[in-house]
């Protein structure tokens, strides 16, 4: 029992991602200021925002329904927060796993933008009804070829536990590259999710202030702000079990070593394709998943059953 | 708002895409725009009516402050008329200096410009890299003039301040610099996907609307209007130099993102010829302190298109009369055209795109009363009793006040 409490709110849990989240948030500053030609921030800003958001007062629009205002922050880091339990990181099982988790895990990371979307839509500031209503367009777009990116590779292993994925591409290693498609199709996938340039139309600075936390200040919004983090984190983490899984036969601190150079290297494509792209229209962002994204899916879906009926030949 | 799903969003006065307070606001159909209402006036500063009371030196002061990026193109515009109602001949130096200043300028804010275009879009990496290769030009206007904006280099009857020879070197190897990094900017903005998606048919003012809603500057001549004052009515030493003017027949944004890097090559041929062809001299004539009477219209190519200054002179040290026209104010018009039928997330760079100047182009102060329909203007007279009794209500009396003073022999 304490040992569970442990796993679950000290390490692997809530303690340890939130502050390997403020690492990859600064990570990811840094390095977008770096490629930008800035100095970018200290290694201590993510905690020190964090830090004085908390402190800050809340305001709570007077027409805003309190309640789910302030619950919406809550549910959404709770639920990134409970996807990243599932997730194996440095080992092929994850702290909790089943049958069948890897859908419970993506459903897990599709809840934050749920949240946003309420969160937004019940602040009824005008810019955060637009960046709710964007946020929730936008996720019809990524969401699919996220999907089909994560899954055609769970077709392969044929199984549908991140346990099983993740066993058989450290058993295969070569198959990683076959599903190098939809590795950069979830990666891309993976960005409109955390609402990266260029598909940070929900929160379009120029457009609509900060979208739909417009409203949004003091803990709540830190606490926002914290999902995010651990959004992009276990969407890292989820990307490197899935793609990724090298050397998980080593011994323990090489392996944790590996899994932090993973998430590292994901924080830093991300950060690199955000500094090298104007932000898409919300129109032209739905036309992109669709007409490129879902193909590309489905190309890499094509590949995994063509090689899933040879293996088994 | 549930209903119909039309409603209206405020942008501005404060607004993070607005970098000076203005109101537009927009009626929104889901992402698409049905109207946009403009109003002017939250950054009047009555600047033109200062300059009637002041003397003229103190003006140019004044003047070259009506907008803090073409600081010298206001108070050059402002200084032709006086010069052409007093009769000046201004030495050659002089010309060239003053259309050395003017190009460097236009430089910076051609750059500027840049940088906000990208971050309208999105692209703050743009913004970064220019703002950064801006502070070269900078630099530069410091070195020569002393100050980054406001350079305060005109003098009636001449300039200030002589560029030496050493000053003439560091502009060239300057020149170098920014026309290396202006013809990488220009293969970005061609080659780019996501900018050129964010900005192609984005705002389009056809050929005959530029002409009908009298677009001034890069925003006309991206829409085919070969028009620059500095060709058609040329000032300063512009006449003896030979450049472009370039158009652009997208008529869009990306029509006016086109033309203004390729001034900015312009601006570099024009800086070289200045440099080379600048003739020794003195550097002012001596100017008289009461401007014989008499009126002047002068115009100016500034950055952002057309300046226009008419004055009024009736002997004084004080001019009668100074009228300032903006460009901001003859492009602003077209704004509401070209976000006909947009989206909502074009808005800024359509609005960026004329590269407006809020304070520059601001007018008097109306009152629309939303109730009755009614308009009224405050007037000087209106103010001043507005504000004393203003203060009589939170217990201030100026009357007592001001018959103490009296009373006392000041």
């Amino acid at each position: 029992m304490i040992k569970a409490l442990f796993s679950i709110l000290v390490f692997p849990g809530l303690i340890f991602v939130g502050v390997l989240s403020f690492f990859a948030e600064f990570a990811d500053r840094k390095l977008h200021a770096r490629l930008q030609n800035r100095i970018g921030p200290p290694w201590f800003q993510p905690f020190a925002d964090f830090i004085k958001l908390v402190a800050k007062e809340e305001i709570i629009p007077k027409e805003a329904n309190s309640t789910i205002f302030q619950i919406a922050p809550v549910f959404a880091l709770a639920s990134v927060i409970t996807a990243f339990l599932y997730i194996p990181l440095w080992d092929t099982r994850a702290l909790f796993s089943f049958d069948g988790d890897v859908i419970v895990v993506l459903y897990l990371l599709t809840l934050p933008t749920m949240a946003i979307f309420i969160g937004g839509w019940y602040s009824t500031s005008l810019f955060a009804r637009i960046g709710s209503v964007r946020a929730i367009t936008q996720l019809f777009a990524y969401e699919i070829p996220l999907f089909m990116g994560i899954l055609s590779a769970a077709l392969l292993a044929d199984t549908w536990s991140l346990y099983g994925i993740t066993v058989f591409y450290n058993n295969h290693p070569l198959f990683w590259l076959s599903n190098i498609i939809g590795f950069f199709v979830s990666l891309i996938a993976l960005m409109g999710k955390l609402e990266k340039v260029p598909f940070d139309a929900p929160e379009a600075e120029t457009e609509i202030v900060a979208g739909s936390f417009t409203e949004y200040s003091g803990r709540f919004l830190a606490l926002f702000r914290l999902t995010l983090d651990i959004e992009m984190v276990a969407g890292a983490s989820l990307l490197a079990a899935v793609f990724l899984p090298v050397g998980l036969n080593l011994p323990l601190f090489a392996r944790f070593t590996i899994y932090l150079a993973e998430v590292l290297f994901i924080v830093g494509l991300i950060a690199l394709l955000r500094t090298i792209f104007a932000r898409l229209r919300i129109d032209q962002m739905i036309r992109f998943c669709w007409k490129y994204m879902v193909p590309l899916g489905f190309i890499q879906l094509l590949i995994n059953l063509v090689l899933k009926g040879i293996l088994s030949r | 708002m549930h209903d119909s799903h039309k409603f209206k969003i405020p942008m501005g006065p404060q607004h993070p895409a607005l970098k000076e307070p203005e109101s537009f606001s927009i009626a929104l159909k889901g992402e698409k725009i049905l109207g946009v209402e403009i109003r002017l006036g939250y950054n009047h500063r009555g600047i033109e009516k200062a300059c009637e009371e002041r003397s003229y030196i103190q003006d140019i002061y004044l003047i070259e402050r009506v907008c803090g990026i073409c600081s010298h193109s206001h108070s050059t515009c402002f200084i032709q008329a006086v010069e052409e109602i007093a009769c000046l001949q201004i030495p050659e130096r002089a010309k060239y200096i003053r259309t050395l200043i003017g190009e460097l300028e236009r430089i910076h804010s051609h750059l500027l410009w840049l940088g906000v275009a990208g971050h309208e879009i999105g692209f703050d990496t743009l913004l970064m890299y220019t703002w950064r290769d801006r502070e070269v030009v900078m630099d530069l206007l410091a070195e020569l003039t002393g100050n980054r904006v406001n350079y305060a280099i005109n003098t009636i009857g001449g300039v200030r301040r002589d560029v030496s020879e050493q000053q003439a070197l560091d502009v060239l190897k300057a020149v170098d610099i920014l026309e290396e990094r202006t013809k990488y900017y220009i293969g970005i903005a061609t080659t780019e996907t996501s900018i050129i998606k964010r900005l192609l048919g984005v705002g389009v003012l056809s050929h005959e609307d530029a002409l009908r809603l009298d677009a001034v500057g890069p925003t006309a001549r991206a829409s085919g209007v070969t028009r620059d004052v500095r060709r058609d009515d040329p000032y300063a030493a512009y006449g003896s130099l030979s450049f472009d003017v370039i158009t652009d027949n997208h008529n869009d944004v990306y029509g006016r993102t086109l033309v203004r890097v390729k001034e900015l090559l312009e601006s570099f041929k024009i800086i070289r010829q200045v440099i080379k062809d600048m003739p020794a001299g003195p550097l002012s004539v001596k100017a008289p302190r009461k401007i014989p009477a008499g009126e002047a219209l002068s115009r100016y190519e500034a950055p952002r298109g057309e300046d226009m200054h008419y004055i009024k002179s009736n002997g004084t040290e004080k001019p009668e009369r100074v009228k300032v026209r903006a460009p901001t104010l003859a492009n602003v018009q077209a704004v509401k055209h070209m976000l006909k039928d947009r989206y909502l997330a074009d808005m800024p760079i359509v609005i960026a795109a004329i590269d407006p100047c809020f304070s520059c182009t601001d007018r008097l102060i109306s009152v629309d009363y939303l109730d009755t329909n009614r308009k009224q203007i405050i007037k000087w007279q209106d103010l001043h009793a507005y504000s004393i009794a203003w203060h009589r209500r939170h217990g201030i009396d100026f009357t007592k006040l001001n018959k103490e003073t009296r009373g006392a022999g000041f």
